[in-house]
């Protein structure tokens, strides 16, 4: 019965050009329902650029030009038929810098929902934040205080602030760009579990520069060097045995 | 010894270093010299054009009453007495309230024989005098064949000869008022006849020929309406204008050029636009000439510019951020604009607005040109009426050559500034109501 909602998404031979920066370089990757896929790789090496073209975030960027195919469930998510609304609704995204909307911790959560019609009435909406919120962990810290501006809280509190709005309207994949950065180890461990929670009902894709929780969290993890991937496979694979030598070199290289 | 070698040797503490260190503070008292010179001077600027205005402007607000014994004669007022209250309200408008207010003064000064004097003596009280009298008639019937002492408006010449603006060391021949009528005010004044009041009239009445009649309020309503429909016009379209450049526009050819030429229009002169109203709405769409409605369509079109401009900073200051959290959530476009990127704007917008809008108030060219103009003594009551804007009454009576409108003037410009401070005063207060922070 869970099936139904899974979602696949298949990336086949992507490139990115921002003006003449080529960023993504014929990437494909496969990304499935009920596993975490880890993204690694040196800073600038297009990890962001990769996971904004999934639930075309790019998009906005004028100068962003995308070939190649991502296709979610069989459909090429950038086909002219394709709702982008609905397909971002779908595809929910946490970013890397954390940015609840000045509006109170209630309203962040409730805007989702809201805006695609998921509750009837309003203790409908009151228990969706409620969940929402408590899987993010954040609810015993808000829970009295709800009506105050989500923008007050702190930097971790406010990620997870994010991750409670992005899981609010039930999207079948969520796009995690190194959520963990502003965190301290507890947020990060209460984000991890979320995670493993909802790896069993989501496909998740995440951005890290931590090994550790790549190997904690992931199940698949692929390593993008220079736009391109250069390994792509289980986790505990690429953790032990890496088969090319720039990802030895970055795994251990961050071990230290 | 070691100590100065080791000193010496950081370039922190040579003696080039100190140099530098020397003029920068100096370059720096320098600018800040500057800068607050040029602070004072604009104060300065500031404080004598507020001191000028009000010192001749603020008695404007005052006026000189005569208080005449007014003997209610039966014989000219001539009522029959059993005439229903309309009839009795018609017939007290048409009675000879000159008359009335002639011999009464005639009463009051009983050496004043000639006829020439008589009228001269007349002439201390205003024509306005007349409406006064009428009104008591009408207010309380009983008065006829009494004698009421009232406070009867004085004329233009003799006010300002009250507030000194008239001096009696001038020769007679060159002054307005005569050595006799002096005379008589004396002995008014003598008797305490003489009062000063708030001249109420200069709130609530439109413009006039005589100067003591002359109000302000037909403008200001003038200008009011005019800025109703500015607003109404020019807010909306410069908003949507705003987003839709800078959200959903396309970056090409041509929306560079729309954004150049919404610059350049910017700075356009003002009477251009009047022209322009005048060949579209007066000569084009038959509009009725002098109307606000024309006066605040062709302030829209000059304002435009402004609120668009201005709009578009306050919606490119909103920070991307929340852009793209809107849009992650699955918002559409519209909604992320609506949801949140306008009200994070609207305290810029509405700042923006309100400055446009206070330029709008203080044009007089573009209504030169559309006939608001006119001299207009009634209060406008709709956007179709006839009527004019504050800065074209100042023009009007700065143009006057009757001397008494020149108090009016300066009276009509306090009220103009205090219509902008009023302005400004809501612009900052809606920053703050709406300000939000991220
Ligand atoms: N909006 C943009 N416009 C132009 N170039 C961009 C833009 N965003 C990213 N790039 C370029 O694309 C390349 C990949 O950037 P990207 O942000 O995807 O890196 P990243 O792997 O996420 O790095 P980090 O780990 O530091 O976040 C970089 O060379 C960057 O300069
Ligand atoms: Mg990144």
């Amino acid at each position: 019965m869970e099936n139904t909602s899974k979602a696949m998404i298949k990336a086949r031979n992507v490139n990115v050009y921002y003006d003449d920066n080529h960023a993504i370089k014929n990437v494909d990757l496969d990304i499935s329902s009920g596993t975490v896929t880890a993204l690694i790789g040196p800073s600038g090496c297009g990890k962001s650029t990769f996971l904004r073209c999934i639930n075309r975030m790019n998009d906005s960027i004028p100068s962003c030009r995308i070939t190649g195919s991502i296709t979610l469930d069989g459909q090429d998510i950038y086909d002219k038929t394709i709702d982008v609304v609905q397909l971002r609704a779908r595809v929910g995204m946490v970013f890397q810098k954390p940015n609840p909307f000045p509006k109170s911790i209630y309203d962040n959560v409730a805007y989702g929902p809201r805006i695609h019609g998921f509750a009837r009435n309003s203790a409908e909406l009151d228990e969706i934040v409620f969940t929402s919120l408590q899987k993010s962990g954040l609810w015993d810290e808000v829970k009295d205080r709800l009506d105050t501006s989500g923008t007050a809280l702190s930097g971790g509190q406010q990620q997870r602030l994010c991750i409670a709005r992005t899981i609010a309207v039930n999207p079948e994949v969520i796009l995690m760009d190194e959520p963990c950065s502003a965190l301290d180890p507890i947020a990060t461990a209460i984000i991890e579990e979320l995670i493993e929670e909802l790896r069993s009902r989501f496909a998740i894709v995440i951005v890290t520069h931590s090994m550790q929780q790549a190997a904690r969290v992931s199940q698949k993890t692929a390593f993008f060097y220079l736009g391109e991937i250069l390994e792509f496979g289980d986790t505990s694979e690429i953790f032990t045995n890496p088969k090319v030598e720039k990802t030895k070199d970055y795994i251990t290289g961050r071990y230290g | 010894m070691t100590d100065k070698d080791l000193t010496s040797k950081s370039p922190w503490t040579t003696e080039a270093m100190q140099k530098r260190l020397k003029k920068r503070y100096r370059k720096e008292t320098a600018f800040k010299a500057v800068g607050l010179s040029g602070l004072l001077i604009g104060l300065c600027a500031l404080a004598i054009l507020v001191i000028s205005i009000f010192t001749t402007g603020l008695s404007g607000f005052k006026e000189t009453r005569l208080t005449i014994d007014v003997y209610m004669d039966p014989a000219i007022i001539k009522a029959a007495p059993d005439l229903d209250e309309d009839a009795r309200i018609a017939h007290m408008a048409k009675v000879n309230h000159r008359a009335l207010i002639r011999n009464s003064l005639r009463l009051s000064f009983p050496d004043v024989k000639s006829r020439r004097d008589i009228m001269a003596l007349q002439r201390l009280t205003s024509n306005g005098a007349r409406d006064e009298v009428r009104q008591a008639l009408i207010d309380d019937p009983t008065i006829i064949g009494k004698t009421i002492p009232m406070n009867l408006r004085a004329s233009s010449t003799v006010d300002m000869y009250i507030k000194g603006q008239i001096s009696r060391d001038v020769a007679q021949s060159s002054r307005k008022i005569s050595d006799k009528q002096l005379v008589w005010l004396d002995k008014l004044n003598a008797e305490g006849r003489i009062v000063k009041g708030f001249n109420w009239i200069f709130l609530s009445s439109g413009d006039s020929r005589e100067p003591e009649l002359a109000g302000i309020l037909g403008a200001a309503i003038g200008s009011l309406l005019t800025l109703l429909v500015t607003l109404v016009i020019a807010f909306p379209i410069g908003v949507a204008t705003a987003i839709y450049l800078e959200e959903f526009a396309p970056r090409n050819k041509w929306t560079d050029i729309i954004e150049i030429n919404i610059n350049n229009l910017a700075a356009v002169p003002s009477i251009i636009f009047g022209l322009l109203g005048l060949a579209i709405f007066l000569n084009v769409f038959n509009m009725p000439r002098s109307a606000p409605l024309v006066g605040g369509l062709t302030l829209a079109l000059m304002t435009l510019p402004t609120i668009i401009i201005t709009s578009r900073a306050a919606i490119r200051a909103v920070p991307p951020s929340i852009r793209e959290a809107a849009i992650g959530m699955g918002a559409s476009k519209i909604q992320t604009q609506l949801h949140h990127v306008l009200p994070l704007s609207l305290p810029g917008i509405l700042t923006g607005t309100i400055i446009g809008m206070a330029q709008a108030l203080g044009e007089t060219a573009p209504l030169l040109m559309i006939g608001m103009v006119a001299f207009i003594v009634d209060v406008p009551e709709g956007i179709l009426d006839a009527a004019t804007a504050l800065p074209v009454q100042i023009f009007l009576w700065a143009d006057s050559a009757e001397r008494g409108f020149m108090e009016k003037t300066s009276a009509a410009i306090i009220v103009l500034l205090l219509f902008l401070v009023l302005m400004n005063g809501l612009a900052i207060w809606m920053r703050h109501k709406f300000e939000k922070r991220w």
